[in-house]
């Protein structure tokens, strides 16, 4: 157990100071300005399709179920301000968060973790770069920057699958309402969090990732557990620091 | 130490460099000093710390006493992110060549050149096409210039050690490291890779340090110089071997300590047991 703990306090410093250095690094030169950008291309516009998917399905499903369950308090009109809510603060980060650790995640540490053992890391480092430099902070930038944005477009269309379920399916509500319903639920308290929880799993996404990437051993099986323990870790992450921003949020 | 040494400043300069692995030692009182255009050979069995000693130079493996000057910079004394500006300044091939897979061999030779322009100040940094130009005459030089578009995993392994070998010289640095560039070659791909050293040396007199299990390696550098108007190696005169003029050096390492230092001749006379084995006895 005493074993146990000390590797987990060991991991969790390597995890500060890889994640401190890549901080440090976004202010100091050289800047690798084309892999942020080709980063931003794979994280971003590749996890187009899938968030678009998943946040219609998600909106549909919670006004589906939320349709029949405030049908019997006879507040049907309200699905609108519910899946608003629902969305904005809650399912819109996390969902598009766990998405894009299943595929970023494990992407980039199977990427770096392939790097490793077959030595191109140490090779980056004997050519004169840093590869926190050339490798963290250009991912920790751009997942930073492309996860709020892929979570606006799934609170988008997560509100268009929710309006097309009450509206021309389920015919509980009228457009004008719903979008009215909608909007108005919203307030600033809800904007910040559901903007805020996003850019915190954009970097926690990006430094497990690249954490458990770095320090793989053991050749190809070190690979696959390196991208088993960096979506593990990253999607428990999410969940917890999902819960800190609510108790923060809510008491305010 | 050296003849060739003469008035010029040693580009590396071991001095008792010690480092332990809990009870192994790493390296063990390593002294050195390494002229331009000279040659070491460093020969020695698995474990002995031929690795460990190139790592130690660079400061990718940081040593427990001792001082590493390398290009008057004390290696020893620097953090590592002081450490990338010099590194970059050094070449160095790895065992199984190091290459990015991911990028091109165009782009795999083109990254040191890129790499130091990005660390370059404004001004100092090359035009696009001057680099294009480097790399091209470069991948000719190891003859692979009609591979610049292909990926590393479409080259045979001789093929990806001289696209190794291209992109440890492309800035033409004083010193380059060779982490056995013949290992697991057949022997002809071997001596075109040794040929290539070779022209290195006595193009652009570069150091080397190189790492071999192969004494061949250590006699085709030690006994031939590349002649560039003939364009190929020559052997050089039986005194200057005898001598060692070209500056071509053995060192073997056994538990992280050098036990021979010398020139192929001291080399070959040697009684040790130990040494012995890896000289290659005609007949």
């Amino acid at each position: 157990m005493l074993r146990f703990l000390t590797t987990w306090i060991g991991s969790f410093q390597e995890y500060i100071l890889l994640s401190g250095r890549a901080f440090g690094n976004i202010v100091r030169e050289p800047h690798y300005y084309d892999d942020v950008l080709i980063q931003m291309d794979i994280i971003g516009f590749g996890s187009i399709p899938i968030v678009l998917l998943t946040g219609f399905f998600s909106g549909a499903i919670i006004a589906l179920q939320m349709a029949r369950a405030l049908n019997t308090y006879g507040a049907s009109s309200q699905v609108g301000s519910i899946v608003a809510l629902t969305l904005v603060r809650e399912l819109g980060p996390v969902l598009t968060a766990l998405l894009v650790t299943g595929r970023n995640a494990s992407g980039i540490a199977s990427e770096l973790g392939s790097m490793k053992v077959t030595e191109q890391i140490d090779a980056m480092r004997a050519l004169g770069t840093d590869p926190v430099q050339k490798l963290v902070t250009p991912r920790l930038i751009a997942t930073a920057v492309m996860l709020p944005a892929l979570t606006v477009v799934a609170d988008a269309i997560g509100l268009f699958g929710a309006y097309l379920v009450s509206v021309p399916l389920l015919k509980i509500i009228s457009a004008s309402q719903y979008w009215t319903t909608s909007y108005q639920a919203l307030v600033m308290n809800d904007l910040a969090q559901g903007l805020l929880k996003p850019l915190i799993f954009g970097m926690i996404i990006a430094l497990v990732g690249c954490f458990y990437g770095l320090r793989t051993t053991g050749g190809t099986q070190g690979v696959g557990r390196a991208t088993t323990h960096a979506v593990v870790a990253a999607s428990i992450w999410i969940f917890f620091v999902t819960f800190l921003i609510d108790k923060i949020f809510v008491n305010l | 130490m050296a003849d060739t040494a003469d008035t010029a400043e040693p580009i590396l300069e071991l001095k008792d460099v010690t480092l332990k692995f809990g009870e192994t030692w790493g390296l063990r009182n390593v002294s050195l000093d390494l002229y331009p255009g000279q040659t070491f050979i460093i020969f020695g069995a698995a474990g002995s710390g031929k690795t460990t000693l190139l790592k130690a130079v660079i400061g990718l493996v940081r040593v427990d006493s001792g001082q590493i000057k390398l290009l008057g910079e004390d290696v020893t004394q620097m953090e590592e992110h002081e450490l990338f500006g010099l590194r970059s300044r050094v070449g160095i091939l790895f065992q199984e060549g190091g290459l990015f897979d991911s990028l091109l061999v165009g782009e795999n030779v083109e990254y040191p050149l890129v790499n130091q322009q990005s660390s370059a100040k404004e001004g100092d940094s090359q035009g696009e096409e001057e680099v294009e130009c480097r790399v091209r005459e470069t991948l000719r030089f190891v003859e692979l210039e009609h591979t610049m578009e292909k990926f590393p995993s479409e080259l045979s392994g001789g093929m990806r050690r001289r696209v190794g070998i291209a992109r440890a010289i492309v800035t033409n640095p004083p010193l380059v490291l060779y982490d056995s560039p013949t290992a697991g070659l057949d022997p002809i791909t071997a001596n075109t890779i040794m040929a290539l050293i070779a022209k290195q040396r006595d193009v652009q007199n570069t150091a080397s340090l190189l790492v071999s299990h192969r004494y061949q390696d250590g006699e085709i550098m030690a006994d031939f110089r590349y002649d560039p108007e003939k364009k190929e190696l020559l052997a050089i005169p039986e005194e200057a071997r005898v001598s060692g003029a070209n500056g071509t050096r053995f060192v073997v390492m056994r538990g992280g300590e050098i036990v021979f230092f010398g020139t192929r001749h001291e080399l070959e006379a040697s009684d040790d047991g130990y040494v012995k084995r890896f000289v290659r006895h005609e007949g």
